[in-house]
């Protein structure tokens, strides 16, 4: 499907105008060679360099018009070097040669102020690393006049409808390169496109995003016609009250609330005992159908297929029928483990180690429709919002609905409610799953996008009601 | 710098701007924590570019560079226009701005002690002498401390003539000890939790804090909240350290009253307001001891929300929010301020850095003192609860209602603070909370609490924020629904 009309000014402001192509690789490789030759006169035992650069452009509409549009373009170079088993990072954006010194000296410095650290592994030496393709040259090329004719589109259906829209229309492109004196390089480059759109037909209001590394994989139009359709749908809300309910998370809500376990699977988080899965490892914890691997290579997923150490990732089984079965290492909390690093290590230093940022959840069968037509009564939840962890160990999560929450009776739709607050344990709602839809690349507000499915899950509790 | 906005500026006219203005700025950021004894994040970073805000053809449009060259700015700012000029394909209505002063100043956030020039090593020092006093408690099984300094200096030209730099230092600092124990975890910090206190001044906060001293106590309390009696489920009365009330009044108050959020600027990501336009001046907001102000001036106290101008420059003034429980006034910026009356901007748009644009922003929103001190205000109560530092909070998209739990909790019984509650948590309705108000401590007890990490607008931008409140009373609170099935 074509999202946006092309024309042939596309592309005319990148052009004629201060944004510009990403810089090509070898210009990344000479900037971090160049910083490795610098830094070897300065007494650094080894030397680490990341480059990343940015040029991004948004378009923000509201009130059915663009109200801000804005372009950023920028490179940030980030010297880490480790003395005498200390290390520190420092980051320049400016890559002139006093700059670039300047930057060498004072991780130099940060690492020579602090205490020897046994526990300091050297540098990795040259990795290989599995290719992907995530970069699309219409995406990169889309113009601020294809974002804003998508967006009056948009616009011109609320204003039909007498609804009004606001949104974002995003796009863009950026790369990163790593390499240290250890003779590791690395590189990585994307394209990534995001339409989100809310449309409010005034008290109710409905929403619906995507975003992917082709812009084309998506249609805004679509996307504005599905929350323009809801939110007509969400008007005249009735007041339930809040309790158990059984509940149809669309796949934006099941991702924003399952999002936050990813950090639970890091090695380091368990080592440090603040993850709810200290004690819970390898026993059933989670229902037969919830299984979860970390995959940067599924072809939903977006990322470098390198962590922060350079580091190649790999694909790790973390929940295999609910139990989960294994967790992501950096390079020191293998070490510590007396297991193998996974690929999923940050920037050192750091104190947090690792996560999986690329969740693929097992989905299943059934549709929308068919876990609506299954249900004698409950909600249909379209998102979740505002989500805070209210206890770290059984995982009680807070948070409202927004945006179109329905109440299903005898099969049907049949009418919108007022938003409730939910005070829910992740890992009883995952015991409580009796339906999976596909899995689908999902997005929201509150976790990095993921790969899951809409899940049916009973006594979901709601524990108070708001006034719309 | 000034040559460069100038030719930025010139460009952006030459091209056919109405408006323009631009923002140079230089960050500089140093974060040093430990964990466990050991060092975590020792980082610096510094960024310096400029970005360029245009009205062309009745549209807006925002382009930012790090190529600090002549070419490059003029080559940014011809880019803002092109991006205006396509906005004007989805424009409604006209851009009408407040008049505003053409201002030629230079400004410095007051500090005592650089951090950028006290030892490393001292800071680390202290650091970890603050983590190994937390580890020797018998049951800690995790200890992180922390220190972030920032230095901004800012250069802002606008088509009507400002040129405005400022430079601003910030510091912050804290601690946090944790316990893991049979099927719980429960975490103390000091002096606030997420990354501690955050202020407008040098290295002094940082050592008028006294983290070594606190360190035991946190650490202490830590292991004891396993012991602790779980927070009751009620309806009664609440009494709320000042920290946690400086977030209360961030999410009930701060947001709510933001003037993009009322006019719907925000409604796909943010949310919006319940605020709408005509609660101005009629919306009895609190309890008539309730008086909020949004106080940017320095003369405020050294906030995460002080400055001499806003990113729009529009100087730092006092707007009454709340007046003796009545709603008063909005954030608002140059483009809005006409829509709620006003002749002029409040001068509240600010900005992350040199490649996001302005946006409305809580500058510091405070309670004012009220008469009390928190020992008579404890012997007046007779039943209630007291409850201590955040640890999670939660509101709906438009303020309305919200949960907060914090880490500690204290009953209190016939005048006097009794034993430790475990969980805590309280959670209502916006107007019916601050309209329960019924006793606000005194000057001597008020604190200016920075929030550095509020997240806004898209790009995500995130901002310091400061919030002035001293321990105060509210009745009839439900408390404890967060844990209501356990």
């Amino acid at each position: 499907m074509s999202p946006v009309r092309k024309t042939s000014s596309r592309g005319s402001a990148r052009r004629g105008s201060n944004s510009a192509e990403l810089l090509p690789e070898r210009e990344l490789r000479r900037i971090i060679d160049r910083v490795l030759h610098l830094a070897e006169s300065t007494g650094a035992d080894e030397t680490e360099v990341h480059v990343d650069e940015v040029d991004d452009s948004l378009t923000r509409f509201a009130n059915n018009a663009i109200h801000q549009n804005v372009a950023e373009r920028g490179l940030t170079v980030s010297v880490r070097t480790v003395v005498d088993g200390r290390t520190a990072r420092a980051t320049t954006n400016r890559i002139d040669e006093d700059s670039l010194r300047g930057a060498i000296d004072a991780s130099l410095s940060l690492a020579h102020s602090q205490p020897k650290n046994p526990q300091l592994l050297p540098m990795p030496g040259k990795q290989r690393y599995r290719s992907v393709n995530r970069f699309a040259k219409d995406t990169a090329a889309l113009s601020p006049e294809d974002r804003a004719r998508a967006v009056r589109r948009a616009c011109d259906l609320a204003v039909k409808r007498g609804q009004v829209a606001a949104g974002i229309f995003a796009s863009g492109s950026s790369q990163t390169a790593m390499g240290n004196s250890r003779g590791l390089f690395a590189a990585y480059r994307e394209t990534h496109a995001e339409f989100s759109i809310t449309m409010q037909e005034s008290p109710a209001a409905s929403w619906a995003k995507a975003n992917a590394a082709n812009v084309r994989e998506f249609d805004p139009q679509r996307l504005a016609e599905r929350a323009s359709d809801k939110a007509h749908l969400a008007t005249n809300a009735r007041e339930l009250p809040p309790g158990p309910y059984t509940v149809i998370l669309e796949p934006s809500a099941v991702l924003d609330i399952v999002g936050f376990l990813f950090y639970d699977f890091a090695a380091t988080a368990l080592a440090d005992k603040r993850s709810c899965l200290n004690d819970r490892m390898g026993k059933k914890i989670f229902d037969e159908n919830i299984s979860v691997v970390d995959d940067v290579y599924h072809p939903q997923q977006l990322g470098a297929p390198f962590d922060g150490e350079g580091m190649p990732r790999e694909r790790v089984l973390l929940v295999d029928r609910g139990v989960p079965k294994n967790l992501v290492y950096s390079r020191a909390s293998a070490k510590a483990a007396k297991e193998k690093a996974t690929g999923h290590g940050f920037a050192l230093p750091n104190e947090y180690g690792e996560a999986p940022m690329n969740l693929v959840f097992g989905g299943g069968e059934a549709s929308l429709d068919e876990m609506i037509a299954s249900t004698d009564r409950g909600l249909l939840v379209t998102r979740l919002w505002y989500i805070r962890e209210v206890d770290p160990y059984e995982k009680i999560m807070t948070g409202m609905t927004r945006d179109g929450l329905f109440l299903v009776q005898k099969g049907k739709v049949t009418s919108a409610v007022r938003n409730f607050r939910f005070n829910q344990s992740l890992l009883e709602m995952l015991r409580n799953v009796e339906m999976l839809g596909p899995a689908v690349r999902a997005t929201g507000e509150e976790a990095f996008e993921m790969v899951v499915p809409a899940m049916k899950v009973r006594e979901f509790h709601f524990s108070e009601v708001t006034k719309f | 710098m000034w040559d460069l906005s100038a030719h930025a500026l010139d460009t952006a006219r030459l091209r056919g701007a109405k408006y323009a203005d631009v923002r140079v700025m230089h960050l500089r950021q140093r974060d040093l924590t430990t964990k466990n004894g050991q060092v975590g994040t020792l980082a610096q970073s510094e960024s310096i570019g400029l970005g360029i805000r245009v009205l062309a053809r009745g549209g807006w449009g925002f382009a930012s560079t790090d190529r600090l060259t002549r070419e490059g700015v003029s080559a940014c700012a011809a880019q803002a226009v092109s991006i205006a000029k396509a906005s004007a394909i989805a424009k409604r209505k006209e851009v009408v701005m407040a008049k505003e002063e053409a201002y030629v100043d230079s400004w410095q956030s007051p500090f005592r002690k650089d951090p950028f020039e006290i030892p490393l090593e001292t800071q680390l020092d202290l650091l970890l002498a603050a983590d190994a006093e937390m580890r020797r408690v018998k049951g800690v099984t995790l200890t992180e401390t922390d220190l972030q300094f920032r230095k901004i200096d800012s250069w802002f030209s606008s088509s009507i003539g400002s040129r405005i730099h400022q430079g601003k230092v910030i510091s912050g600092c804290g601690i946090g000890a944790t316990s893991f124990q049979g099927e719980e975890i429960q975490k103390r910090s000091y002096p606030n939790s997420f990354g501690g206190q955050h202020a407008l001044q040098g290295y002094e906060l940082v050592e008028s804090l006294e983290l070594i001293k606190n360190a035991p106590r946190v650490a202490e309390e830590a292991v004891a909240l396993h012991a602790a009696a779980q927070c009751p489920q009620k309806t009664g009365t609440l009494i709320l350290g000042g920290s946690q009330l400086g977030l209360q009044i961030h999410e009930s108050v701060g947001h709510p009253i933001e003037l993009d959020r009322v006019l719907g600027e925000e409604a796909n990501f943010a949310g919006t307001s319940f605020l709408t336009l005509d609660k101005l001046n009629t919306l009895r907001y609190g309890s008539d001891i309730v008086n909020v102000v949004a106080d940017a001036r320095l003369e405020h106290g050294p906030g995460l929300g002080s400055f001499a101008y806003d990113d729009e420059g529009v100087p730092a003034q006092c707007t009454d929010i709340i007046k003796n429980g009545e709603f008063r006034g909005y954030l608002s910026n140059r483009e809005t301020a006409h829509l709620v009356g006003l002749q002029r901007s409040s001068g509240t748009m600010r900005t992350e850095s040199w490649n996001r644009l302005p946006i409305i922003r809580m500058t510091n929103i405070s309670l004012l003192p009220g008469t009390w001190k928190s020992d008579d205000l404890i012997a007046d109560t007779d039943d209630a609860i007291l409850m201590e530092t955040n640890r999670s909070w939660s509101i709906d998209d438009r303020r309305y209602q919200f949960q907060f739990s914090t880490e500690i909790g204290w009953e209190i019984k016939g005048g006097k603070k009794g034993r430790m509650l475990k969980n805590p948590s309280y959670s209502g309705i916006t107007t019916e909370f601050w309209n329960s108000c019924d006793a606000i401590c005194g000057a001597d007890e008020w604190v200016l609490w920075g929030t550095p990490n509020c997240g806004k607008g898209q790009p995500m931008q995130t901002m310091g924020t400061g919030h002035g409140a001293s321990p105060s009373r509210f009745r009839n609170i439900h408390i404890g629904a967060a844990f209501s099935k356990s």
